[in-house]
């Protein structure tokens, strides 16, 4: 469904991402793991458009959208879950979530899916009319999904969404995440949190230094030795 | 005449000269608010405003009204053409290379004027029906002194309307927060800043022509002082503020206008007053009366 090849993202004279090749199939969680610096989140925000790709292509449905801009990008389908959560401190719950429909003209639709994400969320019904920055940092994440799925998205991309949320909210994301899968959503998990990300995953990246070393089923992933040495904490 | 009558007369004039630094401060706080620049020929499109007015009433056969309309509309177009051209290719660059672009396209518009305008002052062709003076009460006063206020109420609800209530509005608002999740939303970024130029630029000639109307005389410097003056009605305010640009515009217009009457011995002085406040505000309160100091839970 969506295909990255050849990938490279440079800052400056920094060799972000250097030749990164990803095939995500439609319906499966694939994640993305690695350390900090790695290129997770350049991956992403260069597939959105966010940050110029030195080199490589872009295929969503066998289409190019290598070079289209991010309003382009999100109109086709794909929306990103920025890390950090990146509500609209001062809009309402309400705005925030109509933002997410920017794109799309069916009111109709627009409204039921605003109805499906109170439901799923039944938190941020209770606050719509607040402002989201007085929301809680667990509240906010609901938000940010909730806003990225306003856009109805085919797939979702997740920057880090488990970061700075408490065990038990960390259990609802993928929670919320296996949940979109079963509704049909594409996923393109991002996250430090390595082995929750590999239990859910169908299929999973490990990136090193703007490089692949290691791609596979989430569970096969799991067990590898290096794997499991380097994000995993498991004593040799 | 008695005291009262002509305090209210002042009270008029005040709050007429308000209404039009508020119309003019609202462009400033609202390129602030999205491009955090000091569009430093904001002035200078007020003056074309002014000029465009002039131009399209005594030289075309559109009526007054009309051209009072349209000329506004062409000022618009004048905004997002510089944006286009001074703000748009420094995007990327330094704060500091826009803000000089700002000052450099300012001088341009200044100077472009006595070129195609001429230094020379011109009378601006004020329609009779908003020229003459009615007496209230014993009061005497302009009718164009009723007028502005109104006309300045009906823009502001207006644009209040648009900024709460329309979808453009709404990508207004997110990309004063955040331009990369605006954009993350499939907001057109380049479509809501041309957007904002174009308003901005809009009820800067709309003040102008009020202006026209109220103080006849067009020269093509006549933008810098109306647009200091309201570069620091919107400072006063909280700069990217819209509610504080309006409050600092009306503060600072009732000011300057009670201070000559009040204190006469001071009236040579009238241009310093923006001035001082200015310099009160940023020592006692630098975010301004309504500027919030960013509250961000993270």
């Amino acid at each position: 469904m969506l295909e990255v090849l050849d990938l490279h993202v440079n800052y400056g004279g920094i060799k972000a991402l250097r030749g990164i090749n990803l095939t995500i199939k439609e319906n499966q969680i694939v994640t993305l793991i690695g350390a900090n610096g790695a290129g997770k989140s350049s991956t992403l925000r260069a597939v959105m458009g966010l940050v110029p790709k030195a080199r490589g292509r872009v295929l969503y449905k066998g289409q190019d959208i290598t070079n289209l801009p991010t309003k382009d990008i999100v109109a086709m389908g794909i929306t990103m879950v920025p890390e950090g959560r990146k509500v609209f401190a001062n809009l309402t719950v309400e705005e925030n979530l109509r933002l997410g429909a920017y794109t799309r003209r069916d009111q109709k639709a627009v409204a039921e899916d605003m109805d499906r994400v109170y439901s799923t969320f039944p938190r941020l019904k209770e606050r719509s009319w607040q402002k989201a920055g007085t929301l809680s940092g667990g509240e906010q994440q609901m938000l940010a999904v909730g806003r990225a799925l306003m856009s109805s998205p085919q797939i979702l991309m997740m920057d880090e969404p488990s970061l700075g949320l408490a065990p038990l909210l960390i259990k609802e994301v993928f929670e919320i995440i296996l949940l979109l899968r079963e509704r049909g959503n594409t996923i393109l998990l991002v996250e430090q949190n390595a082995k929750k990300a590999l239990e859910i995953a169908d299929y999973a990246y490990v990136l090193e230094t703007g490089q692949l070393v290691l791609e596979g089923p989430g569970q096969v992933v799991l067990e590898d030795a290096k794997v499991q040495e380097a994000y995993l904490g498991a004593a040799r | 005449m008695g005291s009262i009558s002509l305090f209210l007369q002042h009270l008029a004039n005040g709050i007429s000269l308000g209404s039009l630094y508020a119309l003019i401060a609202i462009g400033y706080t609202m390129v602030y608010g999205i491009l955090r620049l000091i569009n430093f020929a904001h002035g200078d499109i007020f003056m074309l405003g002014v000029y465009l007015t002039y131009f399209g009433v005594l030289y075309t056969s559109i009526p007054w009204w009309l051209v009072f309309a349209i000329a506004p509309a062409v000022t618009g177009l004048v905004g997002i053409l510089l944006e286009a051209v001074a703000y748009k290719p420094l995007r990327e660059s330094p704060r500091i290379t826009i803000l000089i672009s700002a000052i450099g396209a300012s001088f341009l518009l200044q100077n472009l004027g006595i070129v195609f305008f001429g230094g020379r002052p011109r009378a601006f062709p004020v329609p009779r029906i908003l020229n003459h003076v009615v007496k209230v009460r014993g009061v005497s006063i302009n009718v164009i002194t009723f007028i502005i206020p109104v006309v300045t109420i009906l823009l502001l609800i207006g644009l209040s309307y648009f900024i709460t209530k329309t979808k453009t509005g709404l990508a207004m608002r997110a990309l004063s927060r955040d331009y990369e999740t605006a954009s993350l939303m499939g907001i057109d970024i380049n479509r809501i800043i041309s957007i904002t130029f174009f308003m901005g630029s809009f009820l800067a000639a709309m003040g102008g022509i009020m202006w026209g109307a109220r103080y006849p005389q067009l020269m093509p410097l006549m933008g810098v002082m109306p647009g200091l003056k309201s570069f620091i009605a919107a400072v006063v305010g909280g700069i990217g503020n819209i509610a504080g640009a309006v409050v600092g515009g009306f503060l600072l217009g009732l000011g300057e206008i009670m201070l000559v009457a009040l204190l006469p011995r001071l009236t040579g002085y009238r241009d310093a007053f923006a001035f001082v406040v200015l310099i009160i505000i940023l020592l006692v309160k630098p975010s301004g009366l309504m500027g919030s100091g960013q509250t961000e839970k993270v």
